[in-house]
């Protein structure tokens, strides 16, 4: 199908966007990488009287170091997070996220704001979010506030985003020597949508007790899910075989998944309970040691 | 002069390289063409006058049209007319999608739009033509069409059941066609086995998603009458007959165009109704009226496919001989039988060919064809073949597990004997000359199977399960009119080529096959080259245009190579014995003294150059006046081919597929699969070896991924490349090719197809060997696509 007829106008400060939004109303559609509202364009979901192009504006783009926060940019793209310094050192978990998501050619267009703002429930970068107890930035004609990223995702493609408002940037808090992280997921072909995955996050002490550990499942419900049950589980546990099972266990009543088409709910329970072994697994002393 | 050619006498062995062009990796001509983004597929087509159409399809598995206004979509800037089924009906005729040879086949007419009903989902109903697709799209958007849904019948298992919705009620019920093979004493042979297995096996309902979407750009000329029609498809020919009789119009009236087409496998060869409205719109408007399928609606309006269910049963006794096949094969093929080839063929080969590679006496097999308010199945990529083969297979390997045979010895006990032929197998199929036991041998050398086996048990104790499979299938090639033409199809089995030189010596083959990115091109070059005898950068293949290529059936059904090969060898063989009268008569030689090599024309038993076909041409063409008056000097000849000895050139081959299965996760990892095939005289390896790969990945994609899913009011749910799932390079595994060579004797050329043994087996090798991995955890799928939901269900773990 073809787009529907509309305007494009680029915006090169954010200025220009809240003037643009001004004038325009609901009617605007910011655009980024485009990897995801183009196609839903082509498919005539939506039918906006202008595009924003803000790919443009300086002040959402680059990735800096401020004290122990990681800052990354919205305009952020994934290949660029993929390749870059400070993220691998300060967030590994974005890092080694990245070639789940999609393909190349996706990777080099999507950016990180976007795919926070949409908020696929199966995509990768809203669970490491959340997993990183990161904090979006949100930028207005008002001025910013900070959400939480846990605060953030509120429904099926649905965030805590005021009509005015968008995403400027990312700040996680930067790993220490004591963090352990883990991104893994069950998809049909490599690049798809995970049928269920896990970003995992956690603080493993040097007596091996765990502490802040932050599950985010997703794929498996309306957007990241932070299994308080499961992580709970692990809360000042030393990792080992029967903290995983427990975890495992309080999985259950974590999670409430819908089917799909891969399959049905109890599908998606099992490759969760699959997933937080794999996950954990990671951090066994015996698997450190081999790494 | 005038001795027959024989393989022998033109080089066509192996032996004679490398002074042919016959079993040589000569480089397609065609692909910088394609890779450079120079093609010229219909839609860049361009052509003044132009107007875009697009279709608005039925929301509804099944209803009735209420009421079509059309009012404000006639408003819609850049809109220029819309038209309903009964505006259709009145310059295009219905057509009925049956073949006589199929006893007690039915189906309704099929307008190009519907006059009352809609009956799947995604039935073209109401068309727009506008200044831009764009526009098109905006009209569609303001059509306002009442419905009355109706009760939709999905379910191919209740199609026929006393409750049933009767999707053509003048019909009387939802019965397309069935047909019973049996021979021997099935009842007998099974009360007497050692073992009987038996299993329900399921096909996934998939597509075949092609690169290029179907595209037509239809053109009628009101001061010529002529209807000149742009059209990606496989049978130009046959759509030139399908034009004129839909439309009232003489064939020589009508001329179909295909330059280059971006993929077909058996989807571009059938009649579809959005793209004759295509043609009768630009009948009535007399301009030019251009469609191009989007995503969306290839997935709802292209022919799916493979849409089975079959219970199969097998008896065999003690020592592993197979003494019988009961099987019983149930197809839905949605509300329509697809004109011309019917939508009964895949059930009816899935007679023809189950228990195809084996020996055994006492068969049965029934088929039952039924309607359903989905979309229509027809004719795919090796048409009824991997569904035979994932039934056969499935169920020798099932036996040898009762029996506790290694599964190649099962097979080895009971595959036709290579010196067997001509065999006759009990659904009737007549076999020139195979070679199950040669090719089993030659998988055997490149299958490393104690090898695999050793790591199988290693990893066992590992908690790792792989698994080893194999495959024997058949496959039906080169179709004679026993294919369609019995039944009353106007279809050509028949094939000509037109090969002539020009006054430089270059050489020009017109052929009725034609090219989709098989090779068609490369190996029709190939053979023109050989059997004149110049170098093959100076042969040009144009194919795709009926207006100048000899009369034919295109490329489907793998007979590019075996039946317009063929015409194309004899009348280069032809135009060669006419270039050396002429060469004999100027060079005072006898013609059967001279030899054309490499453009030039020699003495045939010292190769000393005597003329090149350059200055042969130019005193042919220009100095005509110096030759003997009674000189034949045409340089053209034609020729045609058919088969007349047998119905089909079957062909033959084996698989292996060597996979991990994730027993937690369900996901199947392809490490290695094997492929011998012989589809006898290879013409060029590598585009043989590189069929088979592409059929096999195309086999493994229906097997692992693709599936077009439907909701519970019919809705088809898999309409992106998101949703359905093609095979990606990155999940493919190693392939390793490799031939044994039968020729057929009813050609010169000796070739067989090769384009679908490669998707012929595949399915089966892989379901076999998931199963091998799952075996000792006590699981078993059978039902395809083998998906991570269906592998956990079968261990238990959900």
């Amino acid at each position: 199908m073809k787009w529907p007829a509309f305007a494009y106008e680029r915006a090169s400060t954010l200025q220009d966007v809240w003037r643009l939004r001004a004038e325009h109303g609901e009617g605007a559609r910011l655009v980024a990488g485009g990897q995801t509202l183009l196609a839903t364009l082509a498919f005539r979901l939506s039918e906006p009287s202008v595009l924003v192009d803000i790919t443009r504006i300086e002040a959402l783009r680059g990735v800096t170091v401020q004290g122990s926060t990681l800052r990354i940019g919205a305009l952020t793209r994934h290949a660029e997070l993929g390749r870059d310094p400070l993220v691998a050192r300060h967030a590994p978990l974005l890092a080694e996220a990245v070639p789940y998501i999609a393909h190349p050619a996706i990777r080099n267009r999507g950016t990180i704001g976007g795919s926070l703002a949409y908020a696929d429930p199966a995509a990768e970068l809203p669970a490491c979010v959340v997993a990183l107890d990161a904090t979006l930035v949100l930028a207005s004609p008002a001025g910013e506030r900070r959400v939480a990223a846990r605060e953030f995702f509120t429904g099926l493609l649905e965030t805590a985003l005021k009509p005015d408002e968008l995403i400027a940037a990312v700040e996680v808090p930067a790993a220490t020597p004591a963090s352990r992280s883990a991104i893994v997921e069950v998809a049909r072909r490599s690049g798809d949508y995970a049928m269920a995955g896990l970003a995992a996050s956690l603080s493993l002490g040097a007596d091996g007790r765990v502490s802040a550990p932050r599950l985010v499942y997703f794929g498996v419900g309306n957007g990241p899910v932070l299994a308080a049950g499961a992580s709970a589980a692990l809360e000042g546990k030393a990792l080992d075989a029967g903290a995983i099972a427990a975890a495992q266990a309080a999985l259950a009543r974590d999670i409430d998944p819908p089917s799909d088409l891969h399959g049905p709910p109890e599908m998606k329970r099992h490759l969760a309970r699959v997933l937080t072994a794999r996950a954990l697994s990671r951090f066994l002393p015996a698997a450190e040691a081999a790494s | 002069m005038n001795d027959m050619p024989t393989p022998a006498s033109i080089g066509l062995s192996r032996e004679d390289l490398p002074n042919s062009y016959i079993g040589r990796s000569v480089p397609r001509p065609n692909v910088p063409k394609l890779v450079q983004g120079r093609a010229t597929y219909t839609d860049d087509v361009a052509v003044p006058r132009l107007v875009h159409a697009a279709f608005l399809r039925s929301p509804h598995a099944h209803a009735r049209i209420v009421a079509i206004d059309t009012a404000a979509a006639a408003k819609v800037p850049g809109v220029v007319r819309v038209f309903t089924g009964a505006d259709l009906a009145k310059v295009c005729d219905p057509w009925v999608a049956t073949l006589e040879h199929l006893k007690g086949m039915k189906s309704a007419p099929q307008y190009p739009l519907p006059l009352e009903r809609a009956t799947w989902q995604g039935e073209p109903v109401v068309a727009v033509v506008a200044d831009s697709r764009a526009a098109a799209e905006d009209g569609v958007a303001a059509l306002a069409v009442e419905w009355e849904p109706l009760a939709a019948q999905l379910d191919m298992e209740t199609a026929l059941d006393p409750g049933a919705v009767v999707i053509h009620p003048a019909l009387g019920d939802n019965l397309v066609f069935t047909r019973t093979a049996e021979k021997g004493d099935v009842a007998a042979a099974f009360a007497s086995a050692h073992k009987v297995v038996e299993a329900t096996f399921v096909t996934g309902r998939h597509t075949g998603v092609t690169l290029e979407a179907r595209s037509i750009l239809a053109d009628y000329n009101r001061a010529e009458g002529t209807l000149t029609v742009h059209h990606s498809t496989q049978a130009p020919h046959m759509m030139q007959g399908v034009f004129a009789k839909q439309l009232r119009m003489e064939e020589g009236a009508v001329r179909v165009i295909c330059k280059d087409v971006g993929g077909s496998f058996g989807i571009k060869v059938h009649v579809y109704p959005d793209e004759v409205a295509v043609a009768a719109m630009a009948r009535i408007m007399g301009r030019p009226v251009k469609f191009v399928a989007d995503r969306f609606e290839s997935f709802v309006s292209d022919i799916h496919a493979r849409d089975h269910r079959i219970k199969g049963r097998i008896a065999v006794d003690a020592e592993g001989k197979i003494l019988g096949f009961d099987i019983d094969d149930r197809t839905g093929i949605g509300p329509y039988s697809v004109y011309p080839r019917t939508s009964a063929i895949e059930g009816n080969q899935v007679v023809n060919l189950c228990g195809g590679p084996y020996d055994f006496a006492n068969y049965r097999c029934t088929t039952t064809v039924v309607f359903q308010n989905k979309t229509p199945t027809c004719q795919y990529r090796a048409v009824g073949h991997p569904i035979a083969t994932a039934v056969t297979e499935g169920l020798v390997d099932l036996a040898a597990e009762a029996l506790g045979m290694d599964p190649i010895e099962i097979r080895r006990r009971n595959l036709i004997r290579d010196d067997a032929y001509p065999y006759t197998s009990p659904p009737g199929m007549r076999f020139e000359g195979l070679s199950h036991h040669a090719a089993l041998a030659k998988l055997l050398e490149m299958v490393p199977v104690e090898r695999i086996r050793a790591d199988q048990a290693e990893q066992r104790r590992r908690g790792v399960h792989r698994g080893l499979g194999f495959a024997s299938f058949i496959e039906l090639t080169n179709p004679s009119p026993f294919m369609y033409g019995i039944g009353g199809a106007r279809i050509s089995a028949q094939d000509g080529a037109t090969v002539r030189m020009d006054p430089d010596g270059s050489v020009v083959v017109l052929s009725g096959v034609t090219e989709q990115g098989q090779g068609t091109d490369g190996i029709l070059r190939q053979i023109v080259a050989h059997g004149v005898g110049v170098p093959v950068e100076r042969v040009k293949v144009i194919t795709g245009d009926t207006q100048t290529t000899p009369y034919g059936g295109g490329t489907w059904a793998c007979r590019g190579a075996g039946i317009g090969g063929e015409a194309a060898l004899q009348s280069a063989i032809a135009l060669k014995q006419q270039i050396l009268q002429v060469a004999g008569t100027m060079l005072q030689a006898a013609p059967g003294s001279l030899d054309i090599v490499m453009g030039e024309v020699v003495e045939r038993e010292t190769g000393r150059a005597r003329m090149p076909l350059g200055e042969l041409g130019r005193i042919v063409y220009f100095r005509g006046d110096t030759l003997p008056k009674d000189l034949a000097r045409e340089l053209v000849q034609t020729r045609h081919f058919i088969t007349k000895e047998y119905p089909f050139a079957f062909t033959n081959g084996i698989q292996a597929s060597w996979v991990e299965v994730d027993v937690e996760t369900g996901i199947v990892k392809l490490l290695e699969h094997w492929c011998v095939e012989d589809c006898g005289r290879v013409i060029n390896p590598l585009l043989v070896d590189e069929q088979v790969r592409g059929g096999i990945v195309q086999g493994l994609g229906g097997a692992l991924y693709e599936h077009c899913v439907y909701d519970e009011q019919g809705n088809l749910l898999t309409t992106t490349m998101a949703d359905y799932l093609v095979p990606m390079s990155a999940e493919m595994p190693e392939m390793h090719v490799g031939h044994v060579e039968t020729p057929t004797n009813e050609s010169l050329l000796g070739a067989k197809g090769a384009g679908e043994a490669g998707t012929a087996g595949a399915p089966a090798a892989l379901m076999n060997a998931i199963n091998d991995a799952l075996r000792p955890l006590g699981a078993r799928v059978t039902e395809q696509p083998f998906t991570p939901a269906r592998i956990l269900a079968a261990l238990g773990r959900i």
